[in-house]
């Protein structure tokens, strides 16, 4: 074991792992943390705390982080290359660590034109992929990007983010190929809409033996209305939301579309528990933790393995 | 023809309003011109190409400019019309002559 | 070259404001290309500044003298005989070009006229773009000749990342995205290979002042160490 985390055991374990997500609030409102905690525990193996998401200021990844292990969860603490040198990268994941964090995703991050602070001045000392090596040296290898020696190393589950959905498209498993060469242990994919095209992704993956090297999550968020379809669509770079699919929510008629939204993803998380090469589901449901139970439920990954 | 426009203005012959130059128009009002204007031909029917689409980008730098001092940007214009138009020359001279009039004598003057 | 940008008028005519014989100097090169800081401009901001100072009562004695570039002794010799004259010097150079002028003056008062902004290309007549932020170890060579230090919003060296979208930067879909054009370059001519490795965490060379020292001109005054 390279971590002991319980994602770690759930996926080695070859159970299909299913994770969810938590956006920390734009204060120091712990009880929110913990409200939407509450939705998520025993539902989900572990949870991804996401890193001053689109650039907007929030508590930061570590600290929720920390809440949500005294709730009894297992945080997937997000890192992004946007806001930290790589001396601030290295202590936060030595305090992570120390305080028993056990994931980690490694992001670029967005760019801080889209955020509260668009005239920042952004880091990127490092990229995602040199982030992954940075951890994967300071677990394994028990030294510093420096290469000094570190007392006591980071005991970290790497993973990566992976869009399927870029052009060009080529290059996707190319450069998921990269992440995994530079130590990515497990992958959570941007959401999935136009299924044609993930189906081709996973065919390239298994193809090039990546799915032996490292575990793929498939990501999910249910369309909550035809609103959030079509700015998926039409605003949120790299995503591919097909017509026919804003069609389907558009279909289901008034107040019916998020009932059609959870239904998608439902049918979704179903296949790719078929789907050869996809080791889970990564749920984002974002400021929709309290459907979380009833869409594990309806998905049929419910009870989650205990290991 | 004989046509009838302000007297106060004096005229200055460039072979492409092209030529014209932000520091020409500058200097003008600094040497203490009321206003200034060019004449171009119309848009599109440059012997030039765009002689007359850059004049008119430093009538409106030239505006801009003088906006910034202190000074009514309004008292550089532009205008364009085919050659041969006799009577809308006048027409927009006349016009020009009164909004200077409007704005008044080039407030340097005093100082 | 150089691209620089004038500085807002209000900002120059309040630098000079307690100064009554100021000299305005432009440079020949890289400002005067990219139409910032040469002889013209040096004649189009004094005739702003004297009209504007009219306007205040406060008249403003203006010297104007453009030389081929602030950034050599060679050139800046020929202001000795003149600043002297002067109670403060405007320089419409670009950074480096004012701080060697001031460097030359200590006693005078020196104001930049224009703000520096990249280093860049001549699109067009006025046009200009960012290449390069000068990072002493170019990558260009791997990259297809196109920088990602510059040309990626996130400066990134093993890009693209999740955000390019259609070709576009995640930023804006009037920004290309710089690891698309890498990618399409290197994969037209063959050498995708180039990016399939990982490239290592940089070295940053340029986070203290740099010297560069060419082979064959080391001196005892100019090789201790940096
Ligand atoms: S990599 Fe980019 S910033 Fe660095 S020297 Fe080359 S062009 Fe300039
Ligand atoms: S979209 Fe392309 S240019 Fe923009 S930050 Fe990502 S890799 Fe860089």
């Amino acid at each position: 074991m390279k971590s002991e985390s319980n994602l770690e055991k759930v996926l080695s374990a070859g159970h299909f792992a299913f994770t969810g997500e938590l956006g920390p609030p734009r204060g120091t409102n712990a009880e929110e943390v913990r409200k939407k905690a509450a939705f998520l525990k025993g539902n989900v193996d572990a949870v991804n705390i996401t890193d001053n998401q689109t650039a907007v200021v929030r508590m930061s990844s570590w600290a929720a982080s920390l809440i949500l292990i005294q709730e009894g969860l297992e945080p997937n603490f997000q890192m992004v290359c946007r806001d930290r040198n790589r001396l601030a990268m290295q202590s936060d994941i030595l305090g992570a660590s120390a305080h028993g964090i056990k994931n980690m995703l490694c992001l670029s991050g967005d760019h801080q034109s889209f955020g509260d602070h668009p005239m920042a001045k952004s880091v990127f000392d490092i990229d995602s992929i040199q982030l992954i090596g940075m951890v994967k040296q300071m677990r394994d290898e028990g030294t510093f990007l420096s290469g000094n020696k570190l007392d006591e190393p980071p005991k970290m589950f790497i993973g990566a983010a992976a869009n399927p959905f870029a052009e060009p498209y080529e290059w996707r498993a190319l450069r998921l190929a990269k992440k995994i060469a530079a130590g990515a242990d497990f992958v959570q994919t941007q959401c999935i809409y136009n299924m044609d095209r993930f189906r081709e992704f996973m065919k390239r993956a298994v193809d090039m033996g990546l799915t032996e090297k490292c575990y793929i999550l498939a990501g999910v968020t249910p369309l909550k209305s035809v609103g959030m379809a079509k700015y998926m669509a039409g605003s949120v770079p790299g995503m591919d939301v097909p017509d026919e699919l804003i069609e389907r929510v558009k279909g289901a008629g008034k107040g019916k579309a998020a009932e059609e939204g959870i239904k998608i993803a439902v049918e979704q998380i179903q296949e790719f528990k078929e789907m050869e090469g996809v080791a889970g589901v990564h749920l984002m449901a974002i400021e929709w933790e309290h459907r979380v139970p009833e869409i594990a439920k309806m998905a049929g990954v419910l009870p989650r393995p205990v290991v | 023809m004989r046509l009838d426009y302000p007297s106060n203005i004096k005229i200055i012959r460039v072979p492409c309003t092209g030529k014209v130059d932000v520091m020409h128009l500058l200097r003008a009002i600094q040497k203490g011109a009321d206003g200034v204007y060019a004449v171009g031909c119309l848009e599109g029917a440059c012997h030039y190409n765009e002689g007359n689409l850059r004049a008119r980008e430093r009538v409106n730098h030239v505006r801009r400019l003088l906006e910034e001092i202190g000074i009514e940007g309004d008292r550089v214009r532009m205008y364009n019309l085919s050659s041969g138009e006799g009577p809308t020359f006048a027409a927009y001279a006349r016009e020009m002559a009164e909004n200077i009039k409007m704005l008044g004598p080039n407030p340097l003057k005093k100082h | 070259m150089i691209v620089a940008k004038r500085k807002p008028f209000d900002e120059i005519k309040d630098f000079l404001k307690d100064y009554k014989k100021v000299l305005t100097a432009g440079c020949g090169t890289c400002v005067a290309v990219c139409l910032a800081g040469g002889e013209k401009e040096v004649s189009v901001l004094n005739a702003e500044l004297d009209m504007a100072r009219r306007l205040d009562n406060k008249p403003i004695e203006l010297g104007a003298i453009t030389i081929e570039r602030q950034c050599d002794r060679e050139y800046l010799e020929a202001l000795d005989s003149m600043v002297e004259g002067y109670d403060a010097v405007l320089s419409l150079a670009c950074g480096a070009g004012i701080q060697f002028l001031a460097e030359r003056y200590p006693e005078k008062p020196v104001f930049p006229g224009v703000d520096t902004t990249f280093i860049g290309v001549n699109q067009d007549v006025g046009w200009y773009e960012e290449r390069c932020r000068s990072c002493s170890s170019c990558v260009l060579g791997m990259t297809a000749g196109i920088c990602p230090v510059t040309m990626c919003a996130k400066g990134l060296y093993n890009g693209p990342c999740g955000g390019t979208n259609k070709g576009s930067c995640e930023i804006s879909k009037d920004q290309p995205c710089a690891w698309y054009m890498i990618y399409e370059r290197l994969s037209k001519q063959n050498r995708l290979d180039n990016i399939l490795k990982i490239t290592p965490v940089q070295d940053w060379q340029n986070q203290k002042p740099r010297t560069v020292i060419q082979p064959g001109y080391k001196t005892s005054e100019n090789s201790a160490e940096k």
